[in-house]
C-alpha cells in the first residue's frame, strides 16, 4: 500500500479509509505550526530592515561617497546640515555622512570578526564540554572546562581590551579580538545546554545504539539541532560587539585616527556637544540603529528557533 | 424533555488561511447527569470540540456554530473572558491527558487545589484547609494530609491525575471534561483512574465528557458513545449498539482494530481496511479455538526458526543470569542518597527466533534491562552474553558487533527521530556508521522504505511531516535496515492511537517472519504481548515475578500480580460482557 505523507504534524494516520464523509476533505487543513512558519514577525523585520540599512552604507563607501573620508573645506566648518552635506561637517570641514558611511564598515567588521571569534571557538567548546559531562568519567573534565569558562566571563570586554591596548598597541585589530575573546564564555554556554539537550534526546540513543561514534553524533545530530540558538545568540554577540568597539574608539582604545569610526566621531564631537550637539547625533544614532537592528534580529531568530515550537509537530 | 446540559450545534472550525474545516458541522449533545464517550483518533477534532466548551480555544481559530450550557444563557462562543472564568470550574471543568504538564511544577499540591476554591469564593477562606484534605480523600490519595505539601514531581502519573481530577471537581461542575485522561498511565493505574473518574462523577452527579481514542477504554466509563472522524461526527448510540452493531464504517475499523483477540485468516489483527471481515468482539468464553490457533501460529513461527536455531548450536541466542542494576544515590553537593535497586538478580534467556515479551508498569525495571541488553549500560553484577558477546565487559569494539546484530525500536516516534534530518538519512544511519558505500546505502534504504509500506518519496521529506504511525515505520526502517538478528521493541505502540497500533503490530509480524528476526517486545500491554510474543516475563520493581509460555500465563497467571495485570487490560470482549 502506498501512503503520502500528509502535511505538517498531521494528525492523521495511515488511514487511506474510503469513508464517503471524509472523501471531501483530501487537503491537509492548514495546521499551527505550519502557518507560525510562514509568519515572519514584526520584530524580526524590522531588525532586518536595519541591518541591512547598516549593511547598505557600508557596501556604497566602497562605491561611492559624497566627499572624500580626509576631504577637508576649510570655509565650511561646523555647518549643521545642508544639500551639500546633509549631515553637515565637523570642526575640519570634514562631510559627517561621509564618515558615517565609512564606519558603518568598521563597526559591520568588527562585528563579524569578534563573533566569528566566539563562535568559532566557544562552540565547539561548548559541545566538547557537554559530551565529558555526559560521560561517567568525564565529568570533571566538563567542570574544569566550565569553570574556566566562568573565570573568563567575569572579565568585561572593556577590561580585555585595555590590556590588549596596553600590551600590543592601540588599535582596530586588537579591540576586535579583546570583544571576541569576551564573548566566548557566551557561546560556550549556549552550545553547551543546547548540546546537554540534545545528546539526552531520544534520537540520540537511537544513533548510539545503531553505532554511531560521539564525533559523528555531534556533527550530524548536535550541530543542526542547535543553530538555531547560536545564530541567536551570534546576532546578541554582534549587537554588542558594536557597542564595545564604539566605546573602545571612544576612549581612545580601539580605532585609531585617522580611520573613520562611528566611536571616535563620539569623541571628537564631545567638545562641541553644547555648540553642535548635532555632531554627536549623527553617530550616536546610528550606533544605536545598529545595536538595536541586531538586537531586534536576534529576538526575532529566538522566536523562530523557539525550541518549544520545534519540539514536536503537536 | 429537560433541557439539555450541554447542546454543540452545527460548531465549524476553520483555520484561518485553510479552506477544509477542522471540525465540520458538529452538533451534540448531553443531558444532566449523563456519561458520554467521545472517540476518535488524534486529529479528529475531539479535543477541539472539548476546548470550544471550554472556551479554550486557541486565539487563530474561530468558531461558528453555537455552544450553550444549562446555567448560562447564550452562545458561549460569543461569551466573553469574564463571563467564561465564571463558568470554568464551577459549572463545566476539564482533565487533561499529561498531568505534569498540567499542574504547576513549582506549586504544592494543596496549594493548586485550594487556588481554585479560593478564586471562585464559594468555600470560605478558614475552611479551605479542610475542603482541601476532604477532595484529596475522595480521590483516594493516600495519607491525604501529608499529599497537601508535596509537590508534582514527588508524585507517580497516577497520583497527579488523581490531584488533575481533585482539582476539576473542586467546585462541583455540572460537567466534567476528561482529554484522554488516561493515556498516560500505566494499565494498572488507568483502571483504578477508571473506576474513580466514574465513581466521583456519579457521586457528585456531574455529566461527562469522556475523550479516548481507545475503545475498550469508554466502554466501562460511559452511556453513550459519539464517534468523531475527520473533524465530523460520523456516529452516535449506546456503547452496546456500537459495540455489538456499528453503522459506520469508520466505527466498525476502529472496533476491529482495538480488538486484539481477533486475528484474519493469516493470523493478523484486523485494520480499518481489513474490517469487514470482522465478526464482533467475542464474550470471554474461554474461545478454545482462538486459543488454539495462535498456540498453533506461535508454533508455527518457533518451527520456522527451528533450522536456523539448532543450525547455531542449542545454546539460547541471549542469556542473561544473574543482572542487578543499583544506581548510585548521589544528592546535591555528595550528599549520600540512598541507592536504587533497578533490577535485582534477573535470569532468562531467549532461544533464536524467539518472540518474548517483557511487561511490566513504569518503573519496573524494564528499561534498564533494555539498556544493558543493547550495551548502553553495564550491570552491576551478573552476565549477560547476546550471541557470543559477553556484553557486561565487552570491549568498544565487542560492542558494535552486538549493535549491529541487536537494534532498538523506540517508544516515543516524535523524539527518536531527528528533526533536522530527512528521513532517508536517518534510516541510512546505522549503515554510515557500519561503513556501507553509498549506492549499497541507498539501495538498502529503498528496500527497507518499500518494506515499511511509505513510499519512496518519503525517503526526502523531514520527521515532521508523518504523522505518529508513519513515524514509527520509518524507526523500524532504521532498526532493521542492518539485518539484525534480534530486534528490541520499547513500548513501540504505546504512543500510538488504537487504530493505528494494528497495522504497525501487523507489520512488526509480517517483518519477524520475512527476516527471521528474534524478538524483544517490551510493553505494559499485556494484550499487545499475547498477540505477539510466545514467551513472556512479568517483571515488578526489577525483579521477575513470574515467566513462561504467554499462553500458560494467560490462561493460568500463578502470581496476584500477574493476574492483576491481567484484569486490568482493557478488553473490548470484558468492556461489553459488563455492560451487557
Amino acid at each position: 500500500m502506498s501512503e503520502m505523507p500528509t502535511g505538517a504534524n498531521s494528525p492523521r494516520d495511515d488511514v487511506a479509509l474510503d469513508v464517503s464523509a471524509a472523501t471531501a476533505s483530501a487537503p491537509e487543513p492548514a495546521t499551527g505550526r505550519r502557518r507560525s512558519r510562514l509568519r515572519l514577525n514584526s520584530s524580526m523585520i524590522i531588525g532586518a530592515c536595519l541591518v541591512v540599512l547598516i549593511l547598505g552604507l557600508a557596501l556604497v563607501s566602497f562605491v561611492w561617497t559624497p566627499y572624500g573620508p580626509s576631504e577637508i573645506d576649510p570655509v565650511a566648518r561646523l555647518r549643521a546640515g545642508s544639500p551639500a552635506h546633509p549631515f553637515g561637517t565637523d570642526r575640519f570641514g570634514r562631510d559627517t555622512l561621509t564618515w558615517v558611511m565609512y564606519g558603518a564598515r568598521i563597526t559591520l567588521m568588527v562585528g563579524v570578526v569578534a563573533v566569528g571569534i566566539a563562535l568559532l571557538i566557544g562552540t565547539p567548546i561548548g559541545i566538547v564540554s557537554a559530551i565529558f559531562a555526559k560521560q561517567p568519567w568525564g565529568m570533571w573534565i566538563d567542570a574544569v572546562i566550565m569553570r574556566a569558562n566562568d573565570i573568563l566571563l567575569a572579565f568585561p570586554a572593556l577590561l580585555l581590551a585595555i590590556i590588549f591596548a596596553a600590551v600590543y598597541s592601540p588599535g582596530t585589530g586588537p579591540a576586535m579580538v579583546a570583544v571576541g575573546i569576551a564573548a566566548i564564555p557566551g557561546f560556550a554556554r549556549v552550545a553547551r545546554s543546547g548540546t546537554l539537550q540534545v545528546l539526552g534526546s531520544e534520537y540520540v540513543r537511537a544513533a548510539r545504539a545503531s553505532n554511531r561514534r560521539i564525533p559523528a553524533i555531534a556533527v550530524v545530530h548536535v550541530l543542526p539541532n542547535i543553530a538555531g540558538m547560536v545564530i541567536v545568540q551570534a546576532s546578541v554577540a554582534f549587537a554588542i560587539s558594536v557597542l564595545a568597539e564604539a566605546g573602545l574608539s571612544f576612549l581612545g582604545l580601539g580605532t585609531q585616527a585617522p580611520v573613520p569610526s562611528w566611536g571616535r566621531m563620539l569623541q571628537e564631537s564631545q567638545q562641541f556637544l553644547s555648540t553642535h550637539p548635532e555632531l554627536a547625533l549623527w553617530p550616536g544614532l546610528f550606533i544605536a540603529l545598529a545595536v538595536l537592528g541586531f538586537n531586534l534580529l536576534g529576538d526575532g531568530l529566538r522566536d523562530r528557533f523557539d525550541p518549544k515550537m520545534d519540539a514536536r509537530g503537536a | 424533555m429537560p433541557e439539555n446540559l450541554l447542546e454543540v450545534r452545527n460548531l465549524t472550525i476553520t483555520p484561518a488561511g485553510a479552506e477544509v474545516p477542522v471540525l465540520d458541522d458538529v452538533s451534540l449533545s448531553l443531558a444532566p447527569g449523563e456519561r458520554v464517550g467521545l472517540i476518535g483518533e488524534s486529529g479528529s477534532g475531539k479535543s477541539l470540540t472539548a476546548l470550544s466548551v471550554m472556551g479554550l480555544l486557541p486565539e487563530e481559530l474561530h468558531a461558528q456554530g453555537t455552544v450553550s450550557l444549562q446555567g448560562h444563557g447564550g452562545n458561549l462562543l460569543e461569551a466573553n473572558e469574564k463571563t467564561l472564568a465564571g463558568l470554568r470550574s464551577d459549572i463545566v471543568s476539564m482533565v487533561f491527558q499529561e498531568p505534569m504538564s498540567a499542574l504547576n511544577p513549582l506549586m504544592r499540591i494543596g496549594d493548586q487545589i485550594a487556588e481554585v476554591l479560593r478564586i471562585h469564593g464559594r468555600v470560605p477562606r478558614a475552611q479551605i484547609p479542610g475542603r482541601v484534605r476532604e477532595l484529596l480523600a475522595e480521590v483516594h490519595m493516600p495519607d491525604p494530609d501529608s499529599a497537601r505539601f508535596a509537590y508534582p514531581h514527588q508524585m507517580s502519573g497516577g497520583q497527579r491525575q488523581r490531584v488533575m481530577l481533585a482539582i476539576a471537581l473542586a467546585n462541583s461542575p455540572r460537567l466534567l471534561i476528561c482529554d484522554e485522561p488516561t493515556t498516560a498511565l500505566d494499565v494498572t493505574v488507568q483502571r483504578r483512574m477508571l473506576d474513580l473518574i466514574a465513581e466521583r462523577v456519579a457521586a457528585v452527579e456531574a455529566g461527562l465528557l469522556f475523550i479516548t481514542h481507545d475503545l475498550a477504554v469508554v466502554a466501562g466509563v460511559c452511556d453513550r458513545v459519539i464517534v468523531m472522524y475527520r473533524g465530523r461526527i460520523v456516529e452516535t448510540g449506546t456503547v452496546t449498539e456500537i459495540f455489538t452493531a456499528p453503522r459506520h464504517e469508520y466505527t466498525r475499523g476502529l472496533l476491529a482494530s482495538s480488538d486484539l483477540e481477533a486475528t484474519d485468516d493469516r493470523g493478523r489483527l484486523f485494520t480499518l481496511k481489513t474490517a469487514l471481515d470482522y465478526a464482533g468482539p467475542r464474550v470471554p468464553t474461554r474461545d478454545s479455538s482462538t486459543d488454539a490457533n495462535r498456540a498453533t501460529d506461535a508454533n508455527r513461527a518457533a518451527d520456522g526458526q527451528g533450522g536456523a536455531a539448532s543450525a547455531t548450536g542449542s545454546a539460547p541466542l541471549i542469556e542473561v543470569s544473574d543482572v542487578t542494576r543499583v544506581f548510585k544515590g548521589r544528592g546535591l553537593f555528595g550528599r549520600r542518597r540512598s541507592d536504587v535497586t533497578a533490577l535485582g538478580s534477573i535470569d532468562f534467556s531467549v532461544a533464536a527466533g524467539e518472540r518474548l515479551g517483557i511487561v511490566g508498569e513504569s518503573g519496573s525495571g524494564k528499561s534498564t534491562l533494555l539498556n544493558i541488553l543493547s550495551g548502553l549500560d553495564r550491570p552491576t553484577t551478573g552476565h549477560v552474553r547476546v550471541g557470543d558477546i559477553r556484553v557486561e565487559a565487552a570491549s568498544s569494539t565487542a560492542l558494535r558487533a552486538l549493535r549491529e546484530n541487536l537494534q532498538i525500536v523506540f517508544q516515543d516516534p516524535f523524539a527518536s527521530l531527528d528533526p533536522r534530518m530527512r528521513v532517508a538519512d536517518i534510516i541510512a544511519e546505522p549503515l554510515v556508521a557500519a561503513g556501507v558505500d553509498k549506492d549499497e546505502r541507498s539501495a538498502r534504504v529503498e528496500e527497507m522504505i518499500a518494506a515499511v509500506d511509505l513510499d519512496a518519496q518519503s525517503l526526502r521529506r523531514y520527521p515532521h511531516q508523518f504523522s505518529g504511525g508513519q513515524r514509527q515505520r520509518i524507526s523500524i526502517a532504521r532498526a532493521l535496515v542492518t539485518r539484525p538478528q534480534i530486534l528490541v521493541a520499547d513500548e513501540p505502540v504505546s504512543a500510538l492511537d488504537v487504530s493505528v497500533r494494528a497495522q504497525v503490530l501487523n507489520l512488526l509480524a509480517d517483518l519477524l517472519e520475512d527476516y527471521a528476526l528474534t524478538l524483544l517486545f517490551v510493553s505494559h500491554d499485556l494484550g499487545v504481548v499475547k498477540h505477539l510474543c510466545s514467551q513472556v516475563i512479568v517483571m515488578k520493581d526489577g525483579q521477575i515475578v513470574e515467566s513462561g509460555a504467554t499462553e500458560d500465563i494467560y490462561a493460568n497467571p500463578q502470581e496476584g500480580y500477574t493476574r492483576r495485570l491481567i484484569a486490568a487490560t482493557p478488553s473490548l470482549a470484558d468492556a461489553l460482557a459488563a455492560t451487557g
